[in-house]
């Protein structure tokens, strides 16, 4: 019985969050004595696709195609399907994202599945198979036990710690996976994309450094970027501040924007309303700079320091350039 | 044309999330519950766009009658009727059902939710009723236009967004700016009062996943507080002891 890994591409490559998913996959099979199958859609190169081997896959499933050019959670789920038939597998795991969860979704419906979105560690699989999840945005967990046939996973970020140790050293046999697909998928024209290039993803991020109302003005975020492109962090900025268009929309981190679970989040004057700690919270080491001892974020953080951000900036910044 | 927008009945984003009943249900004591953040976007703009076509909106949960205050707040902002599915929703496979099982029977132009629960944040619901009625969805959308039967549709995909056309009838999973909050006005609350709410029992639906037991997150520990003029030296500790660098 085989686990499908779905993993994303971005340029051609496997993003990080997916090599996590690809680890998380291989641990399940392990668990439940199956095979670890990889399936990518997009282009990219049996070079790039092999690494999947370095964190327990045996063999990736490669589907590209001109048409699947385009995020299509549509036809992407059609592709999983087949691949999940195909290889007879019988757990599907994905990476928690805005596609993971739309192809996640249709496929559940596809396959008759359960499906369990959030998953934040490996699941237990004596005396039935149970996941954990997180649910009121990381304020808590919840245990539940799949007992459908097919099982359908998608698993967040941090789920699962990734062991480097291995990398270079196991490859993972590529094929190319050729799927049926229907026209009825590709009804959608794309008119225009617009991505931010050159800039690290916030979703993908392992540091990032943020910006609240305290930065005073969107004048004032270059020591912020500073310290950012010194750590090779992403930027990302409080709800009022995207509100306030200082900074782009989908810089805005919190409960009603991007969830982030960098290993280091780096808050420059946001006092850290519950909403915007709802973002965070899956973060693994949390500082917190404000000039108000009193600010609640302190409260959620591991490191802090009380004083004026554009005074304490310029001094991260010329420590990180230190150390890089 | 016709629009269905479904709300969840959710607690209000500030609320402290405690359990009871051995950690298998939550504490609702001195817990607000409102409409879903997403869906009240959704809803937002599901009034918009029936304003700007003459059309109808219907305003479906799935849920127990706890949640018609909430209900009948949708209705005051401007939804002229809605069904509540008389159910505790057991996951999203069950919830999907019984949404698509209504919107079968009415053939919906439209389907607008948020892009996920703030409960259980699974973001899938859109992506099931969907495929369980054969038709498209999107999620999360930022910007929803419709000119006839063609719908323009900005979405966040990573690190930017996407500006696609598509044909109706669709799914959408909704997120800001699509609109702004609507707050009911003293008319659309007594109208409300009068405007059909009608209850329908659940479809059944094979039992997918079981709920076991809730858990809390391991209690924070105390916050390293490091001197301004040292600020310096935080870089290092996060290199060394924290090792995140």
């Amino acid at each position: 019985m085989s686990v499908l890994i779905y993993i994303e591409l971005d340029n051609g490559s496997i993003k990080k969050t997916s090599l996590e998913t690809v680890a998380y996959g291989a641990k399940v099979a392990a668990q439940t004595g199956g095979q670890a199958i990889v399936l990518a859609i997009g282009k990219s190169d049996s070079d790039e696709l092999e690494k999947a081997g370095d964190f327990g896959a045996e063999k990736v499933l490669h589907a590209s195609d001109e048409k699947l050019s385009h995020e299509n959670s549509m036809a992407y789920a059609d592709i999983l399907v087949q691949a999940a038939e195909s290889t007879q597998s019988k757990i599907i795991i994905l990476p928690k994202s805005g596609l993971g969860d739309a192809m996640a979704a249709r496929a559940a419906a596809k396959l008759k599945a359960g499906i369990v979105s959030g998953v934040t560690a490996l699941p237990e699989t004596e005396g039935g198979f149970k996941v954990t999840r997180s649910i009121f945005t990381g304020k808590a967990f919840s245990t539940v036990e799949i007992k459908s046939d097919i099982k359908i996973l998608v698993v967040k970020k941090n789920a699962i710690e990734l062991d480097e140790s291995s990398v270079g050293t196991v490859k993972a046999t590529v094929e190319t996976f050729s799927p049926q697909l229907r026209d009825a998928d590709f009804q959608a024209t794309v008119v225009e994309v617009e991505k931010a290039s050159g800039e690290v993803s916030l979703t993908e991020a392992q540091v990032i450094v943020s910006g609240g109302r305290g930065m005073k003005g969107p004048e004032n975020w270059q020591p912020l970027v500073d310290l950012a492109n010194a750590l090779g962090a992403a930027t990302g900025c409080s709800k009022p501040v995207s509100d306030l268009d200082w900074r782009p929309h989908h810089e805005h981190i919190g409960q009603t924007g991007i969830k982030v679970a960098p290993n280091l989040y780096i808050a420059c004057g946001i006092s850290g309303a519950i909403q915007h700690l709802a973002g965070v919270n899956g973060s693994k080491c949390i500082v917190v700079i404000n000039k108000d001892p009193e600010a609640p974020f302190f409260k959620a953080a591991d490191y802090g320091i009380v004083g004026d951000v554009f005074e304490i900036l310029p001094k991260l910044t010329e420590a990180a350039r230190a150390i890089k | 044309m016709k629009i269905l927008v479904c709300i969840t009945n959710v607690p209000d984003t500030t609320s402290k999330i405690t359990f009871t009943d051995n950690d298998t249900k939550l504490n609702k004591n001195g817990v607000q519950f409102i409409i879903g953040p997403y869906d009240d976007y959704a809803l937002a703009r599901g009034v918009e766009l029936k304003e700007q076509t003459g059309g109808t909106l219907t305003v479906l949960h799935v849920g127990e009658a706890d949640a018609e205050p909430q209900i009948r707040k949708a209705l005051a902002i401007g939804a002229d009727d809605a069904i509540r599915v008389n159910a505790e929703p057991m996951d999203s496979y069950f919830t999907a059902v019984q949404i698509a099982d209504i919107a079968r029977q009415e053939n919906y132009d439209l389907i607008l939710m948020g892009r996920e629960s703030i409960d259980y944040n699974s973001g899938v619901v859109h992506g099931l009723v969907a495929e369980m009625l054969g038709i498209s969805s999107y999620s999360p959308v930022m910007k929803l236009d419709i000119s006839g039967n063609t719908v323009t549709i900005a979405r966040e995909i990573d690190g930017g967004k996407e500006i696609l056309t598509a044909n109706l009838p669709l799914v959408l999973g909704c997120q800001e700016p699509i609109a702004e909050w609507k707050i009911p006005n003293m008319r659309g609350i007594m109208t409300a009062r009068t405007k059909p709410l009608k209850v329908v029992e659940p479809v059944s639906v094979i039992e997918m996943t079981e709920p076991q037991h809730y858990s809390l997150p391991a209690p924070k520990g105390a916050c390293k507080m490091i001197p301004a003029s040292e600020a310096g030296t935080l870089i290092r500790l996060l290199q060394t002891e924290a090792k995140v660098l």
